[in-house]
C-alpha cells in the first residue's frame, strides 16, 4: 500500500471519531449530564466523591469503580477514540518507513487548491496570486512531529480511559481529544502557512474547550478565557507575518518559501533586513503566543484547570510545541536575521529561568509541572535561536516522552488522593502506589538531566550549542545552567515532597489511597520506557566511542535544516577540533549542576524539613515575589484587563447606549417614518388607481348593459337584425 | 292547370321561413317558440328538396334527412331544457325569464 500518497487520510481518522463522539456521542454515554454535579473546588477526578458527598457521606465511597456503572455501550467509545488515533499512528509508520526510501525525503500531496486569490501586484513590483493548497508535506521535520502527536496522543487516550472513568461528559471530552489530535495533525502536515494557521487555531479551540472541560466551575471557564485571549495576541502576529511574507516572497507554500529565501535573493544587507526581520518577529510573537513564551505564557499554568491527560496531551506535549515546531519550520527565515534570532534566543532564555524560578515554591503539584512546561520551552527557543533547530526540535520529541509522564504520573497520585493536589498536603506516597512512583522517579531523572536518560541529551545538546555555536553566547549558557538547576531543584522538591517523608493528606483520603488501574499504569510504563532509551538516537558527537547509527536523529532531520546543518556543522567542525576537552568539561558541568539541584532538594524537603520554612522566612520578599509568580499577572491585570474590564466597560456601556442603542432606534424611526409615507402613498395613489379605473370601467359598461336584456327574444331579433343587413349589404351591393 | 315548378316550393318555404322567424320573435310561449324552430327547419327542408328535384340530385334528400335527424335532437334537448326551467321557475313564457344578462 502505498501511504506516501495518502497521508491526507492521517488526519481524518481522529476526525471521524470527533464527528461520531460529538454528533452521537450523548447516546452512547447517556449518564453524561452529571458532569454538572460535581461539587465546585475539588479536581473534578474525584466525580465519584463529589457525587458520593452529595448523597451525603464519603462513607459511601468504597474503592473506586462501584460507584456507578458505566453503560456498555462505553466501550464503544473507549475503543473507537483511541484506536483511531492508533490508527493514525500506524498509518504514519507506514508513511515514513516509506519516505525514508525516498532519496529527498520529502513528499508533498497537493489535494486540491484551497485558496485561489486574485492577481496581485508584489513589494517588488511583480505579479502574484495568493493561493493556499489543502496540501499535506511530509518531510522528517512533520514526520517526527506526527509521530510524536499520533504515539503520545494515543498513549494519553488510554490513559484517559482510565482517568476519565468517573468524570460526566465522558464522550464530551473524547471528542473533544480526538478533534485536537486532528487539529494537530492539519498543523503539522500542512504544506504552508495559510493551512498550518487553520490547525493553529483548531488546536487553540480544543485547548479553550478542554481547559474549560469543567465549565461548572467558574475558575476553570476564566482560564478557558484567558488561554483564549492570550493566544489570540500571538495569532494576529502570525497572521501579520504570514500577510508580510506572501506580500514579501509571494508565496506561503514551506518549500517556496525556503526556495526564495536560500535562492540568495535576499539579503539582509541589501535593504531586506528589515522586512525580513519583521516577518520573522512577527511569526515569533505567534509563537510565543502558542508556546507560552514570555511575555505570552501566563495562560499556560491557568490551563492545568483542564483534566490532567489534557495538560499531558495539550499543554505539555504537543500543542505547546507548535511554536517551536512552526520557528523550525521557518528556518530559512530566521537564519537570514540573525538579530531576530538573538531575541528569539533571549527571550527563551529569559522565559527558561523566570519560570524555572517560580516553579520552585510553588505548592500544587500541577502548576510546578506548568512552569516547567514553560520553562522547558523556553529551552527549546534557545535551541531555535541560536540556529540549532535540529536540537530544538530532539528537545521537544524527548520533551514529549517525559513531560507526558510526569503530568500522566501527577494525574495517577491525584486520582489517588481523591482529587488532591496541594503537595504539602501528600507525601510518602513511594510504596502506595508503586507504579506511579516508579515511573514519575524515571522522568523526574530525565528532565534533571542525569546521564543516560532522554533528558540529557537533549538538554546538554542545547547547552552545548548555545555556549558553541555562531548565535550563542556564554551569557545564554549561563542562564540555561541556572535553570538547568532549578529544574533538577524543583523537580525533586516534587518528587520528595509527594512521594518521601511522611504522610500529611488526612486520614479520610490517607485510607483511599490507591494504585490506578491499568489502563493508566501501563501508559506511564510505556512512557517511562521512552524516557530512558528516547534520547539514544541523538548522543552528542563528543562520544565519538559510540556509531554514528547512535545519531540517527540529527541526519533525519538533516535535509529539512539543510543551510543551518551547513552552518552548524562548520561550527561544530570548528568547535569538536578546538574544545573536545571544554565540551566535555562543560557535560560535566551540566551533570554536577543537576545532582547538586537534587541533593539540595533532598537536603531541604527530606533530612531536614524545617529548614525549608527557616529558608522560606529569611527570604520573605523574595519567597513572596515567586511565590506570587513575579506579579506578570497583576502587572498584566493592571496595564490590559482592569482597563478592558472596568474603564473599557464603562466607555463600551455609553457606545452601547448611544451609538448601538442609537443605531437600533434610529432604525426604528426611520422604518415608521418610511412607513407612513409608504401608507399615503398605498391609500391615496395605489388604491386610487385600483378604484378610479374600476370606476371607468363601471361607467363605460352602461351603454352595454343597456343591450344586455336577458330575454332570449331580444338576442334572436338582434340575431335576425343581423342576418338581414348581412343579406341586405349583398343585396345593395 | 299550371304544373307546379320549383319557383313555387320556393315561394312556401319562404312563407314558413318568415312565419317561423317571426313565431320565434313575437310568440311568448316556450312551446310555440320550438314549434316556429320546426317550421323554420322545414322550410329549409323544403328548399332542400325542392332543389334536389330541380337538379336532379339526391345529395339535397339525404340532407333533408340530416335535417330532420338534427332537428329531433334540438326539439329533445330544447323540451329538456323546458321542463327543466318549468320545475325552476314555474313558467314558460319567455318573457318572464330574463336570466341571461350581464
Amino acid at each position: 500500500m502505498n501511504f506516501l500518497d495518502s497521508i491526507w487520510l492521517i488526519p481524518l481518522f481522529p476526525l471521524f471519531g470527533a464527528l461520531v463522539m460529538l454528533l452521537i456521542g450523548k447516546r452512547l454515554d447517556p449518564q453524561a449530564p452529571s458532569a454538572v454535579a460535581i461539587a465546585p473546588g475539588i479536581e473534578p477526578v474525584s466525580d465519584e466523591h463529589g457525587g458520593a458527598a452529595a448523597h451525603g457521606g464519603r462513607e459511601l465511597h468504597a474503592g473506586h469503580g462501584g460507584a456507578h456503572h458505566s453503560p456498555a455501550t462505553r466501550w464503544v467509545i473507549r475503543l473507537l477514540c483511541p484506536g483511531m488515533v492508533l490508527v493514525s499512528f500506524l498509518f504514519s509508520v507506514g508513511a515514513i518507513i516509506q519516505l525514508a526510501s525516498l532519496p529527498e525525503r520529502v513528499h508533498q500531496v497537493v489535494r486540491y487548491t484551497w485558496i485561489a486569490g486574485l492577481p496581485f501586484h508584489m513589494q517588488d513590483g511583480t505579479l502574484a496570486r495568493f493561493s493556499a493548497d489543502f496540501g499535506f508535506l511530509l518531510d522528517p521535520l512533520s514526520a517526527v512531529m506526527v509521530l510524536v502527536v499520533t504515539g503520545v496522543g494515543f498513549l494519553i487516550h488510554v490513559y484517559s480511559t482510565g482517568y476519565m472513568e468517573h468524570d460526566g461528559g465522558y464522550y464530551r471530552f473524547f471528542g473533544y481529544l480526538n478533534l485536537f489530535v486532528f487539529f494537530m495533525l492539519m498543523l503539522v502536515l500542512a504544506n504552508n502557512y495559510a493551512l498550518l494557521f487553520v490547525g493553529w487555531e483548531g488546536v487553540g479551540l480544543c485547548s479553550y474547550l478542554l481547559i474549560g472541560f469543567y465549565f461548572h466551575k467558574k475558575s476553570a471557564g476564566d482560564a478557558g478565557k484567558k488561554a483564549f485571549v492570550v493566544n489570540r495576541v500571538g495569532d494576529a502576529g502570525f497572521l501579520l507575518g504570514m500577510f508580510l511574507m506572501f506580500s514579501v516572497l509571494g508565496t506561503v507554500r514551506f518549500l517556496d518559501v525556503n526556495h526564495v529565501l536560500t535562492s540568495g535573493a535576499f539579503h539582509p544587507e541589501e535593504g531586506h533586513f528589515g522586512v525580513l526581520s519583521a516577518m520573522a518577529l512577527l511569526l515569533f510573537l505567534g509563537a510565543t503566543g502558542k508556546s507560552a513564551q514570555f511575555p505570552l505564557y501566563v495562560w499556560l499554568p491557568d490551563a492545568m484547570e483542564g483534566p490532567t491527560p489534557v495538560s499531558a496531551l495539550i499543554h505539555a506535549a504537543t500543542m505547546v510545541t507548535a511554536g517551536v515546531y512552526m520557528c523550525a519550520r521557518s528556518s530559512a527565515l530566521f537564519q537570514l536575521t540573525p538579530e531576530t534570532s538573538m531575541i528569539v534566543a533571549c527571550v527563551g532564555a529569559f522565559t527558561a529561568i523566570l519560570s524555572a524560578s517560580i516553579a520552585l515554591v510553588q505548592n500544587d503539584i500541577k502548576r510546578v509541572l506548568a512552569y516547567s512546561t514553560v520553562s522547558q520551552l523556553g529551552y527549546m527557543f534557545m535551541a531555535v535561536g541560536v540556529g540549532a533547530y535540529w536540537v530544538a526540535i530532539f528537545h521537544l520529541y524527548t520533551h514529549a516522552f517525559f513531560k507526558a509522564l510526569l503530568f500522566l504520573g501527577s494525574g495517577s497520585v491525584i486520582h489517588a488522593l481523591s482529587g488532591e493536589q496541594d503537595m504539602r498536603r501528600m507525601g510518602g506516597l513511594k510504596d502506595k502506589i508503586p507504579v506511579t512512583f516508579r515511573t514519575m522517579f524515571i522522568g523526574s531523572l530525565a528532565i534533571a538531566g542525569i546521564p543516560g536518560l532522554a533528558g540529557f541529551f537533549s538538554k546538554d545538546e542545547i547547552l552545548w550549542q548555545t555556549y558553541s555555536s555562531p548565535g550563542g553566547s556564554q551569557a545564554i549558557y549561563l542562564v540555561g545552567l541556572i535553570t538547568a538547576f532549578m529544574t533538577a531543584f524543583y523537580m525533586w522538591r516534587l518528587m520528595f515532597l509527594t512521594f518521601y517523608g511522611e504522610p500529611r493528606m488526612d486520614p479520610h483520603t490517607a485510607a483511599h489511597i490507591h494504585e490506578s488501574p491499568r489502563s493508566m499504569t501501563v501508559p506511564l510504563t510505556v512512557l517511562a520506557a521512552g524516557s530512558v532509551v528516547g534520547g539514544w538516537i541523538g548522543v552528542p558527537k563528543l562520544w565519538s566511542f559510540l556509531p554514528d547509527s547512535f545519531r540517527v536523529f540529527e541526519h533525519w532531520l538533516e535535509p529539512v535544516f539543510v543551510r543551518a546543518s551547513a552552518h552548524a556543522a562548520e561550527a561544530a567542525h570548528a568547535a569538536s577540533h578546538q574544545d573536545a576537552a571544554t565540551e566535555w568539561a562543560l557535560m560535566g558541568l551540566s551533570v554536577a549542576v543537576a545532582l547538586c539541584g537534587i541533593l539540595l532538594a533532598r537536603h531541604l524537603y527530606l533530612r531536614k524539613p524545617g529548614l525549608a520554612d527557616a529558608l522560606q522566612r529569611k527570604a520573605g520578599p523574595l519567597y513572596t515575589t515567586l511565590y506570587n509568580k513575579w506579579y506578570v499577572d497583576e502587572i498584566y491585570d493592571f496595564l490590559f484587563v482592569n482597563g478592558v474590564a472596568k474603564g473599557g466597560g464603562s466607555w463600551m456601556a455609553r457606545f452601547d447606549s448611544r451609538i448601538v442603542d442609537g443605531g437600533v432606534n434610529g432604525a426604528g424611526w426611520l422604518t415608521r417614518g418610511i412607513a407612513t409615507v409608504s401608507m399615503w402613498w398605498d391609500t391615496w395613489v395605489i388604491d386610487g388607481a385600483v378604484r378610479l379605473s374600476s370606476f371607468m370601467v363601471k361607467l363605460l359598461s352602461y351603454p352595454v348593459r343597456i343591450l344586455q336584456t336577458g330575454y332570449v327574444q331580444a338576442y334572436a331579433l338582434v340575431f335576425v337584425v343581423g342576418a338581414l343587413m348581412f343579406l341586405g349589404y349583398y343585396w345593395v351591393r | 292547370m299550371h304544373p307546379i315548378t320549383t319557383a313555387h316550393y320556393l315561394v312556401l318555404s319562404a312563407i314558413l321561413l318568415v312565419i317561423g322567424t317571426l313565431g320565434v320573435l313575437t310568440r311568448r310561449n316556450i312551446v310555440i317558440i320550438l314549434m316556429s324552430i320546426e317550421l323554420i327547419l322545414n322550410a329549409v327542408n323544403i328548399n332542400l328538396i325542392a332543389f334536389a328535384r330541380h337538379l336532379g340530385q339526391v345529395s339535397g334528400q339525404i340532407f333533408a334527412i340530416f335535417v330532420i335527424v338534427v332537428a329531433v335532437g334540438e326539439a329533445a334537448v330544447g323540451l329538456g331544457i323546458l321542463i327543466a326551467l318549468f320545475r325552476n321557475k314555474e313558467t314558460v313564457q319567455a318573457d318572464e325569464i330574463d336570466l341571461l344578462k350581464w
